[in-house]
């Protein structure tokens, strides 16, 4: 049975020592976000993934959801309970505004939370996870009395949320969606359609389900623009606010899927339901990607979090199993063979999980602080700062990780030889997991285009350069540190390819878009190794600092170095390879006729 | 009815411990410490006492250095009220902890002092024994199941070959063993509350009491490793290989 331990001093380490995060004491939530609270909060939380959730996660995925005749859901035994526990611990309100029942806490630790919950049960993470979205969404853009009546239930738990968008026949191009939404005498609307794909749309641990609905009324015009968001409660709110009226929106059948078998993922059928609009009409979209940008980044987060228990186990493993001698000579003479963690291969599967693990959290919880920035900074150039730089961040987080959390998963199943194949040993079913990630909230391959034909052209680049100048004026800070330079020097050339590919892009994209379109899932993964470079050195800065020192835990941050090391030499050089690729251009992409295929 | 709840400051039942290079004593820098288990357990039992309208006010206590304060946090997200922190770094010894939680005990006047039946870190299972005698109060130790009366307190305790009910007159000390009860995790909205709780800051000098230790560690080794045994072929040889070592 797989096993997860929460990586609290990891991430306590990247919060305080990297990022610094009590820098920023002055802005809201971040003076409670002292190191003696954020580790009582993760240990807490750590205590609850690990004891709670992560038993729940084999038995979950063998089982899965289950629908009834009467359209009703039941999530796998013991989830119910869990997701008790989860609303009495108030996990939920981590970092939800005060005014609606949170404790306003800083997104950069619940980055570090979610990341925790998805390890040991993504499946059940999920709940929680669109909930937590919804709320993002209701409260930017719903008026004051839909805030009121859906939010605090939400931040509590005790409702969970969900979005609508995907119909059977439109996904990625939204603009052809057909749930229709008919205004009613009472200021409601009527919402008819079908929408598929829907996770958490019906089950029985909340009490009531917000679901968010894309839709189109009557006038609306054609494509995106047309587009208006409705949210539909599963029981419809009776004038003391509780849930009273079910409302005629019903689960037709739950997805067969190969993975997150805890999750119940439905066809949801709007049958004239009651709804209420969101925002302003044919603005709908723009509204659900708030909501969207928020779900990619938590997607990103999957990645990540499959990655890293996969790892852990497969390291347990490598470790304990034992077979054939080392080829440098045995190293344990005495028993019948060597653990398998002796072997050059084995170590690199094991270091490429490592280092991405280590450098994408840094990444992602560096986001998260970005996150915050964009929200809570005191000056307004602050803000746009962060927020260009996550806007361009968000589909590297989300398909580079994602790609690459998948890789790590297969290379942990790897690891265990054939009984990574056997389900009892958990391996394949994180394989299962991961692969998910890189399909929904956009394709990895559309998360790709939104960085290269929308993020880098946005502002006149303005996001991109200034994410340059952050790198180059690290090295250049860094340049007379003789013992940076072996970080800072692959970080220099990885960052010349990344600059050299950018350029390639504006030279021969605006005249042949389909270069653009080629290149684009190359170039987000050479962006994807030079952010996570660009955290390596940080953190590889710090150790040496604080070995330096002679401060704090000595082996933690030796290990960080020589993990740092492996980043640099094994990882980081692939810029080179994917820079050729997106300097090849369109023609070898596109040349075979559709019909040779 | 008020409850005093001594908690110590470990290393965390999770982590592998290891010697100091210098065999003076075990690692204990940059290694994860936690509240002592046995210790959580009082503490929960305290919270379910208060929660039940029985206890009236829960005080959290420890002695030990700076950092355990955050062991105190943790019995106060976990429901206590306040805490007090008597502050010394160098080891302790259940009679010096004794005398201080006597001198404790003498200001804060508890009904009950529940406490962890020993540590994890030294396991002396002394501390809650030397109290109760300092104090001349009675005492229930390795209790399974507390059940306060009117001036009494009902504790089962887990003895060899069985359970053993005895009713003690309060105040009285009550050592917890590990089937009290599930400890709680601390809610977050508790966790942020706990931060706000008093935690008082004392000195064993405030006390009166000294803390000179009375052992002397003279050197600490890890066990030896266990030797790779020995396959024999049959029941004769068994027998045989015994008598040789000089076991039979």
């Amino acid at each position: 049975m797989p096993t997860y331990r929460a990586p609290v001093k990891d991430m306590t380490f990247l919060l305080h020592d990297v990022l610094q995060i009590d820098r920023y004491s002055n802005l809201p939530g971040f003076a409670e976000a002292t190191p003696d609270t954020v580790t009582a909060i993760l240990d807490e939380a750590a205590k609850f993934c690990e004891g709670v959730l992560q038993p729940l996660n084999q038995s979950g995925d063998a089982e899965g959801c289950t629908r009834h005749d009467d359209g009703s859901v039941t999530t796998p035994t013991g989830f119910k309970a869990a997701y008790d526990r989860y609303v009495e611990l108030g996990f939920g309100g981590l970092t939800q505004d005060p005014d609606y029942g949170g404790q306003g806490l800083p997104h950069v630790l619940g980055f570090a939370f979610e990341e925790m919950m998805i390890s040991a049960n993504m499946a059940f993470a999920m709940y929680p996870g669109l909930t937590a979205g919804a709320i993002a969404c209701l409260s930017a853009t719903g008026s004051d009395e839909q805030k009121r009546a859906y939010v605090p239930k939400m931040v509590e738990g005790t409702w969970t949320g969900t979005m609508n968008l995907t119909e059977p026949h439109c996904g990625t191009d939204l603009g052809m969606i057909r749930t229709k939404a008919e205004p009613q005498d009472d200021g409601s609307y009527k919402i008819s359609g079908q929408k598929i794909y829907i996770s958490a749309g019906e089950h029985d641990l909340s009490e009531n389900i917000v679901h968010l609905v894309l839709a189109k009324l009557p006038d609306a015009p054609e494509g995106t623009r047309g587009i208006s968001l409705f949210v539909v409660p599963k029981f419809i709110l009776d004038d003391a606010g509780e849930p009273g009226e079910r409302n005629a929106v019903s689960c037709g059948s739950i997805e067969h899927k190969m993975g997150i078998h805890g999750n119940a993922t439905c066809v949801l059928n709007y049958d004239g339901a009651k709804g209420w609009l969101v925002g302003e009409p044919h603005k709908g979209l723009k509204a659900m990607f708030i909501m969207m940008n928020a779900a990619r980044l938590g997607v990103g987060l999957q990645g990540i979090a499959l990655s890293e228990v996969a790892y852990q186990n497969a390291a347990d493993y490598a470790r304990d199993r034992i077979q054939g001698r080392s080829l440098s000579g045995a190293k344990d003479p005495d028993a019948k063979a060597d653990p398998i963690i002796v072997h050059p291969d084995v170590r690199r599967m094991l270091m490429d999980a490592r280092a991405f693990n280590e450098g994408a959290r840094a990444v992602a919880l560096w986001g998260g602080l970005l996150v915050d920035l964009a929200e809570k900074a005191q000056s307004e150039e602050e803000r746009q700062e962060a927020d260009d730089l996550i806007s361009l961040l968000t589909p590297v987080i989300k398909g580079v990780f994602t790609d690459r959390g998948f890789e790590c998963a297969t290379q942990a199943q790897q690891v265990f030889g054939g009984a990574g194949y056997i389900r009892e040993y958990g391996m394949e079913q994180f394989v299962r997991d991961a692969r998910i990630a890189m399909i929904y909230e956009g394709t990895n391959g559309v998360q790709a285009l939104d960085l290269v034909g929308r993020k880098l052209a946005k502002d006149n680049g303005r996001a991109v350069r200034a994410y340059f100048k952050l790198v180059e004026d690290f090295c250049a800070d860094h340049k007379d540190d003789a013992e940076m330079a072996e970080f800072t020097a692959p970080l220099q050339a990885a960052l010349g390819d990344l600059q050299a590919c950018t350029m390639w892009l504006m030279q021969n994209a605006m005249k042949a878009p389909d270069n653009a379109g080629a290149a684009s899932t190359p170039y987000m993964h050479l962006m994807g190794l030079v952010v996570m470079g660009h955290m390596w050195a940080k953190m590889a800065k710090v150790a040496l600092t604080r070995l330096d020192e002679g401060s704090g835990d000595m082996a933690f941050h030796e290990n960080k170095l020589i993990t740092a090391r492996y980043f640099a030499k094994h990882m980081l050089p692939e810029t080179g390879g994917l820079r050729a690729k997106v300097e090849a251009g369109a023609d070898p992409v596109m040349a075979l006729a559709a019909d040779a295929f | 009815m008020k409850v005093l709840v001594p908690v110590k400051r470990v290393v965390d039942y999770n982590v592998k411990v290891r010697v100091k290079a210098d065999n003076s004593g075990v690692e204990l820098a940059n290694v994860k410490m936690s509240m002592n288990p046995f210790d959580e357990i009082a503490v929960e039992e305290a919270v379910r006492l208060k929660e039940a309208g029985t206890a009236t006010e829960v005080v959290v206590v420890s002695i030990g250095p700076k950092q355990a304060q955050e062991t105190i946090r943790t019995g106060l997200a976990m429901g206590g009220d306040r805490g007090i922190l008597v502050e010394y770094d160098a080891e302790t010894e259940p009679l010096a902890v004794a005398k201080l939680l006597k001198a404790i005990a003498a200001e804060e006047n508890p009904d009950l002092v529940v406490l962890g039946k020993q540590a994890i870190d030294d396991d002396c299972s002394q501390t809650g024994q030397m109290l109760a005698q300092l104090l001349g109060w009675s005492q229930g130790t390795f209790a399974s199941k507390v059940t306060p009366g009117d001036g009494t307190v009902d504790v089962t305790r887990e003895i060899d070959g069985g359970l053993e009910t005895i009713q003690l007159k309060m105040p009285a000390v009550v050592t917890a063993d590990l089937r009290l009860n599930e400890p709680r995790y601390a809610s977050l909205p508790n966790i942020m509350k706990a931060k706000k709780k008093e935690i008082a800051m004392k000195t064993p000098a405030d006390y009166g009491v000294d803390m000179t230790p009375r052992l002397s560690t003279e050197r600490v080794e890890e066990p030896p490793e266990r030797q790779a045994g020995v396959m024999v072929e049959s029941v004769s040889d068994l027998v045989a290989a015994l008598k040789e070592k000089g076991a039979l």
